[in-house]
């Protein structure tokens, strides 16, 4: 072979291997939490599908929506804790419901708000089913409007918020 | 149809062609751009949720949406190139490259510039974020792969065979959001039947979109015309035209 | 119009930062491209014709050569000549 040949080939591989390595390693975080979170109910029932369970002291990714009424702030400091239900079409909140505690010390995204979508992470203890977050993060739907609209009727905010998941 | 597309399929005729397109593309670019953007930061109500940080979905959406269009039209110029030895094909492969990976990376940025003040981060490993940024590498290997040869030709066969394992990667992030759960919301304007959006929201983003498609055949048919010429340096029509035009 | 001054469009709400980040990068990268773009077509032009500018000399010089070469010939079949009437 020679050399010129031999210099583009380095390169060309250098460049392939870079590339397929970086996807893999990518991949490879992916393969880990691909599944961003944990439905509240998945924590008592396992995942849906595989049926893995969170175990206590886990630290996973809960997601939900944040059920209303449940939000208590500390008056001193940044400390809040939540409640976190399913999702369902049409949004409805039941006493009955799977619901997990998640408490956290910090700011909040903007959007954080009764009937929000929310994605805390954090670690499990299943005996009171709560979640000491570290991060919480909002997760916000596909549909946009003015405020104007908004006004009309709590209802299709609520919809709209419910259909991101 | 190879009757009909013979005229357009020599790179002399091409060449000129773009050329004479290029100013009247440049010219609705701006027009587009220009109403699209005003619209977009002036006029467009602000969302009820996310207030003014929603005007970035105005450069967000359409350069994200169409850092995919560009990958899907390279794959197809890559296969032309592959299969069929379409020379022109592959010069297109090569143009469309660089711009798609600009388009992937003001994607990237603009995401995380609108997720920082509304889920609270300016990055997440979710499936869609992750595939978009594997997008961007993929891009980037294309150019690289492209540069590495002498020989335009060995370059495009390269270039074209990852670009071709690489179209995977479109429906996984088309779908990812769908698939797997992800802190990344579904598809608002492109979904079936009704867009999650009120009109008066809509209206500029049509405009923003349609300028950044005239932009992205406008610097296609720029760059294109550079890959047809430095592939056909030694035909005579591109001598006379160098020596017609001088040194500009 | 959405915004009642120019400060409170600078300010969008309160996510000026965020917003203008993403126009400012947005239009940065694409200026920038569409200037990369036509630096390379000139730059494609100008090599090709330096390619053939140095084509064109190498002809000549060439050619030149030649026309030496004929010359020192005839210059040499000269001097032969008068090599061969000087005994």
């Amino acid at each position: 072979m020679n050399p010129r040949r031999k210099k583009r080939l380095t390169i060309v591989a250098s460049i392939l291997i870079a590339l397929s390595l970086v996807s893999g390693l990518v991949l490879y975080a992916l393969s880990q939490n691909i599944d961003l979170f944990y439905k509240p109910s998945e924590i008592y029932n396992g995942k849906e599908g595989t049926g893995t369970k969170a175990i206590n002291g886990q630290r996973l990714r809960i997601g939900g929506l944040v059920v209303p009424g449940s939000v208590k702030r500390d008056e001193n400091s940044l400390k809040i804790a939540f409640k976190l239900a399913d999702m369902k079409m049409p949004i409805t909140f039941d006493e009955n419901d799977p619901m997990i505690t998640v408490k956290y010390d910090g700011i909040l995204p903007d959007l954080f708000r009764e009937g929000q979508g929310i994605v805390a992470n954090g670690v499990l203890n299943t005996d009171g089913y709560i979640i000491e977050a570290t991060e919480v993060l909002a997760k916000h739907d596909e549909n946009y409007m003015p405020k104007e609209l908004e006004m009309d009727g709590s209802k299709t905010s609520m919809e709209a918020t419910a259909k991101g998941y | 149809m190879w009757k009909w597309l013979h005229p357009y399929a020599n790179p002399e005729t091409t060449y000129h062609l773009t050329g004479r397109i290029i100013p009247w593309f440049s010219a609705l670019t701006i027009a587009l751009l220009t109403i699209g953007i005003t619209w977009a930061l002036l006029f467009a109500p602000a969302d009820y949720q996310q207030g003014d940080s929603f005007r970035i979905f105005y450069i967000h959406v359409p350069t994200a949406t169409l850092s995919m269009g560009i990958y899907v039209g390279m794959a197809i110029a890559a296969l032309c190139s592959l299969v069929w030895q379409l020379r022109l094909a592959d010069a297109s492969a090569a143009a469309l490259a660089p711009i798609g990976a600009v388009f992937t990376f003001v994607s990237l940025v603009t995401g995380a510039a609108w997720g920082k003040p509304m889920w609270g981060t300016w990055w997440i490993w979710d499936a869609r974020l992750t595939s978009q940024l594997i997008l961007l590498f993929l891009f980037l290997g294309v150019i690289a792969l492209h540069n590495a040869f002498e020989d335009k030709t060995s370059a495009g066969k390269a270039a074209g065979i990852l670009t071709l394992v690489g179209v995977i990667n479109i429906p996984i992030i088309k779908y990812s959001v769908e698939w797997w759960n992800t802190l990344h919301q579904g598809a608002t304007v492109s979904k079936m039947g009704k867009p999650s959006m009120s009109i008066d929201m809509l209206w500029p983003f049509i405009f923003c979109y349609m300028g950044f498609v005239f932009l992205i055949v406008v610097i296609t048919c720029i760059r294109f015309r550079s890959e047809i010429i430095s592939r056909n340096s030694m035909r005579p029509w591109v001598r006379e035209l160098v020596l017609n035009q001088g040194v500009k | 119009m959405q915004f009642e001054n120019i400060n409170a469009f600078f300010a969008m709400g309160g996510y000026g930062f965020y917003v203008w980040l993403s126009y400012g990068v947005t239009a940065l990268a694409i200026v920038l491209l569409i200037i990369l773009s036509k630096q390379k077509h000139k730059n494609t032009l100008l090599a090709i014709n330096q390619r053939y500018t140095r084509e064109l000399k190498r002809k000549e010089a060439a050619k030149q050569q030649q026309e030496l070469k004929q010359n020192n010939l005839s210059s040499s079949e000269v001097v032969e000549k008068t090599n061969e009437s000087t005994p």
